[in-house]
Protein backbone atom coordinates (compact mmCIF):
# COMPACT_ATOMS: atom_id res chain seq x y z
CA UNK A 1 0.00 0.00 0.00
CA UNK A 2 1.16 3.54 -0.78
CA UNK A 3 2.63 5.42 2.19
CA UNK A 4 0.15 7.93 3.54
CA UNK A 5 0.97 11.64 3.62
CA UNK A 6 -1.25 12.40 6.63
CA UNK A 7 -1.61 10.59 9.95
CA UNK A 8 -5.22 9.45 10.32
CA UNK A 9 -5.70 7.81 13.75
CA UNK A 10 -9.39 8.67 14.05
CA UNK A 11 -10.60 7.46 10.68
CA UNK A 12 -8.35 4.40 11.03
CA UNK A 13 -10.85 3.27 13.65
CA UNK A 14 -13.37 2.89 10.84
CA UNK A 15 -11.24 0.16 9.31
CA UNK A 16 -11.80 -2.13 12.29
CA UNK A 17 -14.50 -4.76 12.40
CA UNK A 18 -15.74 -7.34 9.89
CA UNK A 19 -17.77 -4.96 7.75
CA UNK A 20 -16.68 -3.10 4.61
CA UNK A 21 -14.83 0.13 5.28
CA UNK A 22 -14.83 3.14 2.99
CA UNK A 23 -11.58 4.30 4.64
CA UNK A 24 -9.90 1.02 3.70
CA UNK A 25 -11.12 1.41 0.13
CA UNK A 26 -9.96 5.03 -0.14
CA UNK A 27 -6.52 4.06 1.17
CA UNK A 28 -6.22 1.43 -1.55
CA UNK A 29 -6.51 4.28 -4.07
CA UNK A 30 -4.14 6.66 -2.27
CA UNK A 31 -1.78 6.93 -5.20
CA UNK A 32 -2.87 10.42 -6.18
CA UNK A 33 -2.32 13.67 -4.26
CA UNK A 34 -6.10 14.23 -4.29
CA UNK A 35 -6.85 10.99 -2.47
CA UNK A 36 -4.00 11.59 0.02
CA UNK A 37 -5.40 15.01 0.84
CA UNK A 38 -8.95 13.67 0.93
CA UNK A 39 -7.90 11.43 3.81
CA UNK A 40 -6.28 14.43 5.47
CA UNK A 41 -9.42 16.56 5.23
CA UNK A 42 -11.56 13.69 6.47
CA UNK A 43 -9.33 13.18 9.51
CA UNK A 44 -9.52 16.91 10.23
CA UNK A 45 -13.31 16.81 10.09
CA UNK A 46 -13.36 13.99 12.63
CA UNK A 47 -10.99 15.95 14.88
CA UNK A 48 -13.01 19.15 14.72
CA UNK A 49 -16.46 17.57 14.31
CA UNK A 50 -17.28 19.83 11.37
CA UNK A 51 -17.21 19.49 7.63
CA UNK A 52 -14.71 21.30 5.45
CA UNK A 53 -16.55 21.11 2.15
CA UNK A 54 -18.62 23.62 0.24
CA UNK A 55 -20.46 22.94 -2.97
CA UNK A 56 -22.10 24.65 -5.91
CA UNK A 57 -21.08 27.68 -7.98
CA UNK A 58 -20.47 27.92 -11.70
CA UNK A 59 -18.96 24.63 -12.71
CA UNK A 60 -20.01 22.20 -15.40
CA UNK A 61 -19.59 21.26 -19.02
CA UNK A 62 -20.63 23.47 -21.90
CA UNK A 63 -24.37 23.55 -22.51
CA UNK A 64 -25.29 21.45 -19.49
CA UNK A 65 -26.64 22.72 -16.19
CA UNK A 66 -26.55 19.36 -14.46
CA UNK A 67 -24.24 16.41 -13.99
CA UNK A 68 -21.39 18.19 -12.25
CA UNK A 69 -21.44 19.18 -8.59
CA UNK A 70 -18.72 21.66 -7.77
CA UNK A 71 -16.95 20.79 -4.52
CA UNK A 72 -14.23 22.75 -2.78
CA UNK A 73 -12.51 22.54 0.57
CA UNK A 74 -12.02 25.57 2.79
CA UNK A 75 -8.61 24.16 3.74
CA UNK A 76 -7.13 24.47 0.26
CA UNK A 77 -3.79 25.79 1.52
CA UNK A 78 -3.24 22.81 3.75
CA UNK A 79 -4.76 20.23 1.40
CA UNK A 80 -4.13 21.52 -2.14
CA UNK A 81 -4.91 18.15 -3.69
CA UNK A 82 -8.59 18.67 -2.92
CA UNK A 83 -8.82 22.44 -3.44
CA UNK A 84 -11.22 21.44 -6.23
CA UNK A 85 -12.77 18.03 -5.84
CA UNK A 86 -15.81 18.05 -8.11
CA UNK A 87 -18.29 15.21 -8.38
CA UNK A 88 -19.58 14.01 -11.74
CA UNK A 89 -22.81 12.08 -12.11
CA UNK A 90 -22.93 9.72 -15.05
CA UNK A 91 -26.26 8.42 -16.35
CA UNK A 92 -26.35 4.74 -15.44
CA UNK A 93 -27.79 2.10 -17.76
CA UNK A 94 -31.34 1.00 -16.89
CA UNK A 95 -31.20 -1.58 -14.10
CA UNK A 96 -27.42 -1.12 -13.72
CA UNK A 97 -26.41 -3.75 -16.22
CA UNK A 98 -22.83 -3.45 -17.49
CA UNK A 99 -20.36 -5.48 -19.44
CA UNK A 100 -16.97 -5.83 -17.75
CA UNK A 101 -15.55 -3.91 -20.73
CA UNK A 102 -17.82 -0.95 -19.95
CA UNK A 103 -16.74 -0.97 -16.30
CA UNK A 104 -13.07 -1.03 -17.32
CA UNK A 105 -13.67 1.84 -19.73
CA UNK A 106 -15.30 3.92 -16.98
CA UNK A 107 -12.46 3.14 -14.56
CA UNK A 108 -9.81 4.04 -17.13
CA UNK A 109 -11.49 7.37 -17.91
CA UNK A 110 -11.70 8.26 -14.26
CA UNK A 111 -8.15 7.25 -13.39
CA UNK A 112 -6.96 9.40 -16.30
CA UNK A 113 -8.99 12.51 -15.41
CA UNK A 114 -9.92 12.24 -11.74
CA UNK A 115 -9.15 10.68 -8.39
CA UNK A 116 -10.15 7.20 -9.49
CA UNK A 117 -12.67 7.03 -6.63
CA UNK A 118 -16.20 6.09 -7.60
CA UNK A 119 -19.47 5.48 -5.88
CA UNK A 120 -21.32 2.65 -7.61
CA UNK A 121 -23.97 3.87 -7.31
CA UNK A 122 -25.13 7.10 -5.73
CA UNK A 123 -28.55 7.28 -4.11
CA UNK A 124 -29.73 8.99 -7.29
CA UNK A 125 -28.83 5.82 -9.16
CA UNK A 126 -26.06 7.45 -11.17
CA UNK A 127 -22.50 6.25 -11.52
CA UNK A 128 -20.71 8.77 -9.31
CA UNK A 129 -17.19 9.92 -10.09
CA UNK A 130 -15.69 11.52 -6.99
CA UNK A 131 -13.11 14.24 -7.27
CA UNK A 132 -11.64 16.11 -10.18
CA UNK A 133 -10.57 19.64 -11.05
CA UNK A 134 -12.36 22.19 -13.25
CA UNK A 135 -9.94 21.86 -16.22
CA UNK A 136 -10.53 18.10 -16.31
CA UNK A 137 -14.33 18.33 -16.64
CA UNK A 138 -14.56 18.84 -20.40
CA UNK A 139 -11.93 16.18 -21.24
CA UNK A 140 -13.72 13.70 -18.96
CA UNK A 141 -17.04 14.52 -20.60
CA UNK A 142 -15.55 14.04 -24.06
CA UNK A 143 -14.10 10.65 -23.16
CA UNK A 144 -17.38 9.61 -21.59
CA UNK A 145 -19.46 10.59 -24.61
CA UNK A 146 -16.95 8.90 -26.93
CA UNK A 147 -17.55 5.74 -24.89
CA UNK A 148 -21.34 6.13 -25.18
CA UNK A 149 -22.04 7.57 -21.74
CA UNK A 150 -23.68 10.87 -20.83
CA UNK A 151 -23.95 12.96 -17.69
CA UNK A 152 -26.90 12.55 -15.35
CA UNK A 153 -28.97 15.15 -13.58
CA UNK A 154 -28.23 17.52 -10.70
CA UNK A 155 -29.64 20.80 -9.44
CA UNK A 156 -33.17 21.89 -10.29
CA UNK A 157 -33.71 19.49 -13.14
CA UNK A 158 -35.24 16.11 -13.80
CA UNK A 159 -32.82 13.78 -12.06
CA UNK A 160 -31.56 10.70 -13.82
CA UNK A 161 -34.53 8.30 -13.87
CA UNK A 162 -33.75 4.95 -12.28
CA UNK A 163 -35.40 1.57 -12.00
CA UNK A 164 -35.07 -1.90 -10.55
CA UNK A 165 -33.71 -4.78 -12.64
CA UNK A 166 -37.30 -5.44 -13.76
CA UNK A 167 -38.18 -8.31 -16.08
CA UNK A 168 -34.50 -8.79 -16.93
CA UNK A 169 -34.01 -10.74 -13.72
CA UNK A 170 -37.25 -10.68 -11.78
CA UNK A 171 -40.37 -12.71 -12.51
CA UNK A 172 -42.47 -10.38 -10.35
CA UNK A 173 -41.94 -7.31 -12.50
CA UNK A 174 -45.39 -6.12 -13.51
CA UNK A 175 -44.06 -4.00 -16.37
CA UNK A 176 -40.85 -3.41 -18.27
CA UNK A 177 -39.15 -0.97 -15.93
CA UNK A 178 -35.98 -0.96 -18.03
CA UNK A 179 -37.69 0.13 -21.21
CA UNK A 180 -39.84 2.64 -19.37
CA UNK A 181 -36.82 4.35 -17.79
CA UNK A 182 -34.86 4.29 -21.04
CA UNK A 183 -37.80 5.94 -22.81
CA UNK A 184 -38.21 8.60 -20.11
CA UNK A 185 -34.47 9.34 -20.18
CA UNK A 186 -34.45 9.79 -23.96
CA UNK A 187 -37.70 11.76 -24.05
CA UNK A 188 -36.65 14.25 -21.40
CA UNK A 189 -33.04 14.93 -22.36
CA UNK A 190 -33.64 18.66 -22.22
CA UNK A 191 -35.20 18.52 -18.76
CA UNK A 192 -32.35 16.29 -17.58
CA UNK A 193 -29.51 18.51 -18.74
CA UNK A 194 -31.00 22.00 -18.58
CA UNK A 195 -32.46 22.85 -15.17
CA UNK A 196 -35.80 24.58 -15.58
CA UNK A 197 -37.77 23.59 -12.50
CA UNK A 198 -38.26 25.10 -9.03
CA UNK A 199 -36.26 22.16 -7.66
CA UNK A 200 -35.32 18.56 -8.44
CA UNK A 201 -37.80 16.07 -9.89
CA UNK A 202 -37.12 12.34 -9.57
CA UNK A 203 -38.82 9.54 -11.48
CA UNK A 204 -38.22 6.05 -10.14
CA UNK A 205 -39.68 2.86 -11.52
CA UNK A 206 -40.18 -0.29 -9.46
CA UNK A 207 -41.56 -3.44 -11.05
CA UNK A 208 -43.62 -4.47 -8.01
CA UNK A 209 -44.57 -3.33 -4.52
CA UNK A 210 -41.30 -4.66 -3.09
CA UNK A 211 -40.02 -1.39 -4.52
CA UNK A 212 -36.34 -2.30 -4.77
CA UNK A 213 -35.47 1.27 -5.81
CA UNK A 214 -37.25 2.74 -2.75
CA UNK A 215 -39.29 4.96 -5.05
CA UNK A 216 -42.08 5.53 -2.54
CA UNK A 217 -39.70 7.17 -0.07
CA UNK A 218 -37.84 9.56 -2.33
CA UNK A 219 -39.17 9.88 -5.87
CA UNK A 220 -41.34 12.81 -6.82
CA UNK A 221 -43.04 10.41 -9.19
CA UNK A 222 -43.01 6.73 -8.27
CA UNK A 223 -44.20 4.18 -10.79
CA UNK A 224 -44.74 0.96 -8.88
CA UNK A 225 -45.82 -2.25 -10.57
CA UNK A 226 -49.07 -3.89 -9.51
CA UNK A 227 -51.92 -6.00 -10.90
CA UNK A 228 -55.71 -5.78 -10.81
CA UNK A 229 -56.89 -9.36 -11.19
CA UNK A 230 -56.28 -12.27 -8.83
CA UNK A 231 -53.01 -13.50 -7.33
CA UNK A 232 -52.01 -16.67 -9.18
CA UNK A 233 -52.00 -19.67 -6.85
CA UNK A 234 -50.34 -23.04 -7.40
CA UNK A 235 -52.15 -25.09 -4.71
CA UNK A 236 -49.83 -28.16 -4.86
CA UNK A 237 -46.86 -25.83 -4.33
CA UNK A 238 -48.68 -24.19 -1.38
CA UNK A 239 -49.11 -27.65 0.11
CA UNK A 240 -45.41 -28.36 -0.37
CA UNK A 241 -44.58 -25.24 1.63
CA UNK A 242 -46.94 -26.36 4.38
CA UNK A 243 -45.51 -29.87 4.49
CA UNK A 244 -41.89 -28.72 4.39
CA UNK A 245 -42.24 -27.41 7.95
CA UNK A 246 -40.13 -24.36 7.07
CA UNK A 247 -43.13 -22.08 6.83
CA UNK A 248 -46.12 -21.80 9.13
CA UNK A 249 -48.79 -20.77 6.63
CA UNK A 250 -51.18 -19.48 9.25
CA UNK A 251 -48.64 -17.55 11.31
CA UNK A 252 -46.16 -16.45 8.66
CA UNK A 253 -48.50 -15.78 5.78
CA UNK A 254 -52.20 -15.42 6.70
CA UNK A 255 -51.71 -13.62 10.03
CA UNK A 256 -49.25 -11.22 8.48
CA UNK A 257 -51.50 -10.25 5.61
CA UNK A 258 -52.27 -6.56 6.26
CA UNK A 259 -55.94 -6.91 5.27
CA UNK A 260 -56.34 -10.50 6.54
CA UNK A 261 -57.68 -11.46 3.14
CA UNK A 262 -56.13 -14.95 3.16
CA UNK A 263 -57.11 -18.17 4.85
CA UNK A 264 -55.57 -21.63 5.07
CA UNK A 265 -57.69 -24.64 5.98
CA UNK A 266 -54.83 -27.13 6.03
CA UNK A 267 -55.53 -28.20 2.47
CA UNK A 268 -55.91 -25.10 0.33
CA UNK A 269 -55.11 -21.43 0.49
CA UNK A 270 -57.90 -19.05 -0.43
CA UNK A 271 -57.60 -15.34 -1.08
CA UNK A 272 -60.28 -12.69 -1.05
CA UNK A 273 -58.70 -10.72 -3.88
CA UNK A 274 -61.15 -7.83 -3.55
CA UNK A 275 -59.50 -7.02 -0.22
CA UNK A 276 -55.92 -7.65 -1.31
CA UNK A 277 -53.76 -4.51 -1.27
CA UNK A 278 -51.02 -6.10 -3.40
CA UNK A 279 -48.38 -5.69 -0.71
CA UNK A 280 -46.36 -8.68 -1.99
CA UNK A 281 -45.89 -10.21 1.49
CA UNK A 282 -47.46 -13.59 0.72
CA UNK A 283 -45.71 -13.77 -2.65
CA UNK A 284 -42.37 -13.04 -0.99
CA UNK A 285 -43.05 -15.75 1.59
CA UNK A 286 -44.07 -18.39 -0.97
CA UNK A 287 -42.44 -17.44 -4.27
CA UNK A 288 -42.89 -20.90 -5.77
CA UNK A 289 -46.60 -21.01 -4.98
CA UNK A 290 -47.86 -17.48 -5.53
CA UNK A 291 -47.25 -14.85 -8.15
CA UNK A 292 -48.78 -11.53 -9.22
CA UNK A 293 -51.90 -11.65 -11.38
CA UNK A 294 -51.86 -11.56 -15.15
CA UNK A 295 -53.50 -8.16 -15.69
CA UNK A 296 -50.44 -6.13 -14.81
CA UNK A 297 -49.61 -2.45 -14.83
CA UNK A 298 -48.53 0.14 -12.29
CA UNK A 299 -49.67 2.58 -9.65
CA UNK A 300 -48.41 6.13 -9.99
CA UNK A 301 -47.64 7.86 -6.73
CA UNK A 302 -46.54 11.39 -6.30
CA UNK A 303 -44.73 13.65 -3.89
CA UNK A 304 -42.11 11.75 -1.89
CA UNK A 305 -38.92 13.32 -0.68
CA UNK A 306 -36.20 12.47 1.81
CA UNK A 307 -35.97 14.97 4.67
CA UNK A 308 -34.41 18.31 3.83
CA UNK A 309 -36.56 21.18 5.05
CA UNK A 310 -40.00 19.98 6.07
CA UNK A 311 -39.19 16.37 7.01
CA UNK A 312 -39.70 13.09 5.17
CA UNK A 313 -42.69 12.60 2.91
CA UNK A 314 -43.91 9.34 1.45
CA UNK A 315 -45.68 9.58 -1.86
CA UNK A 316 -49.47 9.36 -2.24
CA UNK A 317 -51.48 7.36 -4.74
CA UNK A 318 -52.21 9.47 -7.76
CA UNK A 319 -53.25 6.98 -10.43
CA UNK A 320 -54.29 3.67 -8.84
CA UNK A 321 -53.79 1.58 -11.96
CA UNK A 322 -52.41 2.25 -15.39
CA UNK A 323 -51.17 -0.01 -18.14
CA UNK A 324 -47.49 0.69 -18.74
CA UNK A 325 -46.91 0.23 -22.42
CA UNK A 326 -44.86 2.10 -25.02
CA UNK A 327 -45.05 4.84 -26.15
CA UNK A 328 -46.20 5.81 -22.63
CA UNK A 329 -48.33 8.68 -23.91
CA UNK A 330 -50.53 8.76 -20.80
CA UNK A 331 -47.47 9.19 -18.58
CA UNK A 332 -46.06 11.90 -20.76
CA UNK A 333 -49.33 13.85 -20.72
CA UNK A 334 -49.51 13.57 -16.95
CA UNK A 335 -45.88 14.59 -16.48
CA UNK A 336 -46.33 17.58 -18.79
CA UNK A 337 -49.38 18.75 -16.81
CA UNK A 338 -47.56 18.37 -13.48
CA UNK A 339 -44.45 20.17 -14.68
CA UNK A 340 -46.47 23.01 -16.21
CA UNK A 341 -48.33 23.71 -12.99
CA UNK A 342 -45.38 23.23 -10.64
CA UNK A 343 -42.90 25.22 -12.76
CA UNK A 344 -45.38 28.08 -13.00
CA UNK A 345 -46.38 28.20 -9.33
CA UNK A 346 -43.73 26.37 -7.30
CA UNK A 347 -41.44 28.33 -5.00
CA UNK A 348 -37.69 28.07 -5.24
CA UNK A 349 -36.46 24.76 -3.72
CA UNK A 350 -40.02 23.52 -3.32
CA UNK A 351 -40.37 19.87 -4.29
CA UNK A 352 -43.59 18.86 -6.01
CA UNK A 353 -44.73 17.07 -2.81
CA UNK A 354 -44.26 20.23 -0.78
CA UNK A 355 -46.06 22.23 -3.47
CA UNK A 356 -49.00 19.81 -3.25
CA UNK A 357 -49.02 20.12 0.55
CA UNK A 358 -49.15 23.88 0.21
CA UNK A 359 -52.00 24.07 -2.31
CA UNK A 360 -53.80 20.85 -1.33
CA UNK A 361 -54.04 17.64 -3.32
CA UNK A 362 -57.62 18.33 -4.34
CA UNK A 363 -56.67 21.64 -5.89
CA UNK A 364 -53.64 20.07 -7.51
CA UNK A 365 -55.79 17.38 -9.13
CA UNK A 366 -58.25 19.96 -10.35
CA UNK A 367 -55.48 22.08 -11.86
CA UNK A 368 -53.91 19.24 -13.79
CA UNK A 369 -57.28 17.94 -14.92
CA UNK A 370 -57.33 14.55 -13.20
CA UNK A 371 -60.70 13.25 -11.97
CA UNK A 372 -60.64 12.29 -8.28
CA UNK A 373 -61.51 8.67 -7.47
CA UNK A 374 -61.86 6.90 -4.08
CA UNK A 375 -58.65 4.89 -4.57
CA UNK A 376 -56.61 8.08 -4.30
CA UNK A 377 -55.22 7.65 -0.82
CA UNK A 378 -52.26 8.89 1.18
CA UNK A 379 -51.46 5.47 2.61
CA UNK A 380 -53.03 2.00 2.67
CA UNK A 381 -56.34 1.53 4.48
CA UNK A 382 -56.87 5.27 4.86
CA UNK A 383 -59.77 7.35 3.65
CA UNK A 384 -59.36 9.09 0.29
CA UNK A 385 -57.74 12.49 0.49
CA UNK A 386 -60.61 13.94 -1.52
CA UNK A 387 -63.77 14.86 0.38
CA UNK A 388 -66.96 14.07 -1.48
CA UNK A 389 -69.97 16.23 -0.95
CA UNK A 390 -73.49 14.86 -1.23
CA UNK B 1 -47.89 41.24 -35.52
CA UNK B 2 -44.75 39.90 -37.18
CA UNK B 3 -43.41 36.54 -36.06
CA UNK B 4 -41.32 36.71 -32.93
CA UNK B 5 -38.00 34.98 -33.53
CA UNK B 6 -36.20 32.80 -31.00
CA UNK B 7 -33.15 35.04 -31.45
CA UNK B 8 -35.17 38.10 -30.43
CA UNK B 9 -36.38 36.32 -27.29
CA UNK B 10 -32.82 35.16 -26.57
CA UNK B 11 -31.52 38.70 -26.92
CA UNK B 12 -34.20 40.03 -24.56
CA UNK B 13 -33.48 37.28 -22.05
CA UNK B 14 -29.77 38.04 -22.18
CA UNK B 15 -30.51 41.72 -21.53
CA UNK B 16 -32.59 40.74 -18.52
CA UNK B 17 -29.84 38.51 -17.10
CA UNK B 18 -27.39 41.42 -17.55
CA UNK B 19 -29.76 43.86 -15.85
CA UNK B 20 -30.23 41.60 -12.86
CA UNK B 21 -26.56 40.60 -12.58
CA UNK B 22 -25.39 41.06 -8.98
CA UNK B 23 -28.92 41.92 -7.82
CA UNK B 24 -30.99 38.79 -8.22
CA UNK B 25 -30.39 35.31 -9.56
CA UNK B 26 -32.89 34.31 -12.23
CA UNK B 27 -34.23 30.84 -12.87
CA UNK B 28 -35.34 29.54 -16.25
CA UNK B 29 -38.95 29.97 -15.12
CA UNK B 30 -38.36 33.63 -14.17
CA UNK B 31 -37.08 34.34 -17.68
CA UNK B 32 -39.91 32.40 -19.28
CA UNK B 33 -42.61 34.22 -17.30
CA UNK B 34 -41.03 37.59 -18.07
CA UNK B 35 -40.84 36.89 -21.81
CA UNK B 36 -44.45 35.71 -22.01
CA UNK B 37 -45.52 38.79 -20.12
CA UNK B 38 -43.50 41.06 -22.40
CA UNK B 39 -44.31 39.50 -25.77
CA UNK B 40 -47.78 38.15 -25.03
CA UNK B 41 -49.28 35.54 -27.33
CA UNK B 42 -46.36 35.76 -29.75
CA UNK B 43 -44.21 34.01 -27.17
CA UNK B 44 -44.69 30.61 -25.56
CA UNK B 45 -42.83 28.19 -23.29
CA UNK B 46 -41.31 26.27 -26.18
CA UNK B 47 -39.90 29.44 -27.72
CA UNK B 48 -38.45 30.42 -24.35
CA UNK B 49 -36.88 26.97 -23.97
CA UNK B 50 -35.20 27.38 -27.35
CA UNK B 51 -34.08 30.90 -26.47
CA UNK B 52 -32.46 29.68 -23.25
CA UNK B 53 -30.66 27.05 -25.29
CA UNK B 54 -29.32 29.83 -27.55
CA UNK B 55 -27.88 31.98 -24.76
CA UNK B 56 -26.35 28.96 -23.02
CA UNK B 57 -24.95 27.30 -26.13
CA UNK B 58 -23.36 30.46 -27.51
CA UNK B 59 -21.61 30.93 -24.17
CA UNK B 60 -23.14 34.26 -23.12
CA UNK B 61 -24.81 32.68 -20.11
CA UNK B 62 -24.22 29.60 -18.04
CA UNK B 63 -25.91 27.66 -15.28
CA UNK B 64 -24.89 28.14 -11.67
CA UNK B 65 -25.94 26.33 -8.54
CA UNK B 66 -26.55 28.40 -5.42
CA UNK B 67 -29.08 26.37 -3.47
CA UNK B 68 -30.95 25.95 -6.76
CA UNK B 69 -30.10 26.21 -10.44
CA UNK B 70 -29.96 29.67 -12.00
CA UNK B 71 -29.02 31.21 -15.32
CA UNK B 72 -26.22 33.74 -14.91
CA UNK B 73 -23.72 35.65 -17.03
CA UNK B 74 -20.83 33.45 -18.07
CA UNK B 75 -17.67 34.94 -16.54
CA UNK B 76 -15.59 33.17 -19.19
CA UNK B 77 -17.50 34.68 -22.13
CA UNK B 78 -15.27 36.88 -24.27
CA UNK B 79 -16.87 37.75 -27.63
CA UNK B 80 -14.44 37.68 -30.55
CA UNK B 81 -15.18 41.31 -31.41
Amino acid sequence: MTELKHQTPLIDELEKGPWPSFVKEIKKSAKSAAVQDLLGVLERSYEEKRGHWKHGGIVGVHGYGGGVIGRYTDLADEFPGVAEFHTMRINQPSGWFYTSKALRTLSDIWEKHGSGLTNMHGSTGDIVFLGTTTPELEPTFKDLTDAGFDLGGSGSDMRTPSCCCGPARCEWACYDTLNFVYDMTQTYQDELHRPAFPYKFKIKAAGCANDCVAAIARADMSVIGTWRDNIQIDQPAVKEYAESGKLDLQKDVCDRCPTKCMSWNGKALSIDNSNCVKCMHCINAMPKALSPGKDRGATILIGAKAPIIGGALLSSVFVPFIKVEPPYDDFKELIAAIWDLWAENGKNRERVGEFIQRIGLGNFLEQIGLEPIPEMISHPRANPYIFYEA
Amino acid sequence: MEDLSVEKVAETMYGMVKDYHGKKNLKATDLTKAMIEQFGEACDKQKCKEAIRVIIDDGRCTYSYVGGSYIVLNPDYHPAS
